[in-house]
């Protein structure tokens, strides 16, 4: 297993569904009436979060409690951040305290492999700028599989904000190399040429790109975009690209609807589309914390 | 004081020679250049197999002094040059404060001669500032000793700005140097859009933020018949441009970086710090455009850029780590590596965008190895390896990104006005 998980670019396939399969015993495990097992007793686990998140960090929280091991939860407003400290420094200071392990979410693409060279410890990425969020991917992939029973050969299309998205970039590695097809549609100025010169499908009418599909993951959108002229208003990106359940239709009739959190209710999905089927985007909260509960476990080596 | 460099060969970029022959050097100048020349008392500098070349000029370095001495200062900043074999160094306005007037020029010389080691000629600023809104006193600054007027770090935004700019230069018969950028298309990016940023997650500057205000100095270069020479050139479209203004005769000159001939974005995987430059490292193509460039004579000038930053500055995340490559110790050998071993130039043509070329852009009489001429002299040995280790350079800077790189072709003895500030490798300053 790797040392650090700071994107999975390079993860290839086995890897990957190492920690599907693990995650799977993990899932079990938050069904029991008393969620705590032994396995990580003693190991110091800090959750350094740079940005607000509260899903994120409390997902890795319970996940690193179920497995006794101890926590830490730095938030930047509450450390020496705000005081200047580099993160660098932050890094060596947590790892001379002890920390098994960092839970670095950063606003720079980069910080978690920044942290990396600065540590003993082993680190996850939990979503650096717009770079990479590979627990959010494997949870993704956890929970598709756990629907569909296979990953090789799903269609699933990613719908937003693709370019400023470490959501869909993790996805598509991932997603790639489980050998499902992957597509990715928003419009031009959000949809960098980039991807499509590495061959992912990309389409700006939306119609076309959800017909067929088995999965469809829509994107956050950061409403700050507006301002950057990526789009010229709410109502134009929602009339184009919002997921009703009338273009669902397009897709396959069993298809999956998944969304990262937190929804923009009426802006990337119609509001009736989020707690509803085919939405499972409750299922990916709690697969979340089975996931992060099997990278702890893989990466500290348990036992 | 008498020096006899015996045995070298002798390379004359101006009459593109190649020729074994001695330079003898009288009270800091040139006394004479030819077969066998007496020794007499002179201190003899063997230079058989070795290369002999005028002064080389590196004409875009950032000394940060006044107001950045723990980056670089005039004295540690012209060691590095002396080590990386230049004789002369042209320095930019971007100090702080601004040497946006007399007085800072004057200060910067007068710093210069009392704790620098090779020569060093300022560029002034062009705004007030580097604000891009009011013209400094460029006349002032011309006087005090300003060779050139740049904003350069900053590009000047203003298209009305720039035309006054030029045209006042031109009246003092100095060139504007333009770094070229448009900020509204360069907005936010850490480094070449493309490929590698996509992957990375990091902002994009296109290759058209640069092009965009290439064009633009070209078109004023030709309303105000001002020269106007464009630094870092980075990308094709840049070179092409370029090369359509030389050929219909206006006075537009250019310089490439070591490290926009040398590598591409993908260098910045790993999100190495020290990759991060601006304008940013583009794609194989751009460096194969720059080498054209280069070759073909678009490209004028071979110049580094160094920019020096502290290492705690450097060693951050790669959004809040400072532009910048401290390249004065790293250039010759990359010329020699990736330019003249590799067959893009010979001698001359390598020699003279270090040497002749710069000296003609910025009317400075140095650059030639001829009697009567400064006695600036480099001696480099072509065949040296040396393997590229920061902690060995002598400037502050070790944001360097060829770190572990061999280059094959170093300058070991650097002479500035008769004086030896670096004898085989070893500084004497």
């Amino acid at each position: 297993m790797f040392k650090h998980l700071l994107g999975l670019r390079d993860v290839g396939r086995e890897e990957i569904l190492t920690v599907l399969d693990t995650a799977r015993g993990m899932k079990e495990v938050l069904g029991r009436r008393i969620k705590k097992v032994p396995t990580l007793r003693g190991r110091i686990v800090v959750l350094l979060f740079f940005e607000p998140s509260t899903r994120t960090r409390v997902s890795f929280e319970l996940a690193a409690k179920a497995l006794s091991a101890d926590t830490v939860s730095i938030t930047a407003a509450a450390s020496s951040v705000a005081k200047g400290e580099s993160l660098r420094d932050t890094v060596r200071t947590l790892t001379a305290m002890g920390a098994d392990m960092l839970v670095i979410r950063h606003p720079a693409s980069g910080a978690a492999e920044a942290a990396a060279r600065a540590t003993t410890a082993a680190v996850i990425n939990a979503g650096d700028g717009t770079h990479e969020h590979p627990t959010q991917a494997l949870l993704d992939l956890f929970t598709m599989r756990e629907a569909k029973g296979r990953l090789e050969g799903l269609t699933v299309t990613i719908v937003g904000d693709i370019r400023h998205s470490r959501v869909a970039r993790s996805n598509v590695w991932a997603l790639r190399a489980v050998g499902a097809e992957v597509r990715l549609a928003g419009p031009a100025t959000l949809l960098p040429p980039e991807a499509a010169a590495l061959g992912i499908p990309c389409y700006t009418t939306l119609e076309q790109a959800l017909e067929g599909a088995d999965v469809v993951m829509a994107l956050r959108l950061q409403l700050e975009r507006m301002r950057a002229n990526y789009l010229p208003s709410l109502r134009e990106y929602t009339r184009l690209y919002c997921i009703t359940r009338e273009r669902l239709r397009l897709a396959k009739p069993d298809v999956l609807l998944m969304h990262p959190g937190p929804v923009n209710r009426g802006v990337e999905l119609a509001p009736d589309l989020v707690e509803n089927a085919p939405s499972v985007i409750e299922e990916q909260v709690t697969n979340g914390v089975a996931v992060r509960m099997a990278l702890l476990y893989l990466m500290l080596g348990g036992e | 004081m008498r020096i006899l460099i015996r045995g070298g060969t002798v390379v004359d970029p101006e009459n593109r020679t190649v020729e074994q022959k001695d330079v003898l050097l009288v009270d800091g100048r040139v006394a004479g250049v030819g077969a066998d020349l007496p020794a007499d008392d002179a201190l003899v500098i063997e230079a058989t197999g070795r290369l002999v070349t005028p002064g080389l000029i590196d004409m875009h370095v950032h000394l940060r002094e006044p107001g950045y001495e723990h980056k670089e200062t005039i004295a540690s900043g012209t060691r590095a040059a002396a080590r990386g074999g230049f004789t002369a160094v042209v320095c930019m306005a971007n100090t702080d404060p601004v040497a946006d007037t007399r007085a800072v020029v004057e200060y910067i010389r007068e710093r210069a001669r009392a704790t620098g080691v090779v020569h060093v000629f300022p560029v002034g600023a062009v705004s007030k500032g580097l604000e891009g809104k009011e013209l400094a006193e460029l006349a002032s600054l011309r006087e005090g000793g300003a060779v050139a007027f740049s904003d350069d770090g900053r590009p000047v935004v203003d298209s009305g700005l720039m035309r006054r700019a030029m045209e006042y230069a031109r009246m003092l018969g100095a060139p504007v140097i333009s770094h070229c950028e448009d900020p509204g298309l360069s907005a936010g990016g850490l480094m070449n859009e493309g490929r590698t940023a996509y992957l990375l997650g990091l902002p994009g500057m296109p290759a058209a933020a640069e092009e965009v205000m290439v064009a633009r100095e070209i078109l004023l270069a030709e309303l105000t018949g001002c020269p106007v020479h464009i630094a870092h050139v980075s990308t094709a479209g840049a070179v092409r441009l370029i090369r359509d203004a030389k050929a219909r005769g206006l006075p537009v000159t250019a310089e490439a970086t070591p490290h926009h001939f040398t590598l591409t974005e993908e260098a910045v995987e790993g999100y190495n710090t020290s990759t991060k430059v601006n304008p940013p490292l583009r794609t194989a193509a751009d460096v194969a455009a720059v080498r054209e460039g280069l070759a073909d004579g678009t490209i004028d000038v071979i110049a580094t850029d160094h920019a020096p930053h502290a290492e705690e500055e450097k060693d951050v995340e790669f959004a809040a780590a400072p532009f910048g490559i401290a390249g004065l110790e790293t250039a010759v050998g990359l010329v020699f590596t990736e330019l003249v071993h590799s067959g893009v130039l010979d001698l001359p043509a390598a020699v003279a965008k270090m040497t002749v070329n710069p000296a003609r852009i910025l009317g400075l009489a140095k650059g030639r190895l001829v009697p009567g001429a400064d006695g600036d002299v480099t001696i480099i040995d072509p065949r040296l390896e040396l393997t590229v280790d920061a902690s060995g350079f002598v400037g502050k800077g070790r944001n360097n990104p060829f770190v572990g790189r061999k280059l094959t072709g170093v300058p070991v003895t650097t002479i500035v006005a008769g004086r030896i500030v670096m004898l085989e490798r070893d500084l004497k300053c």
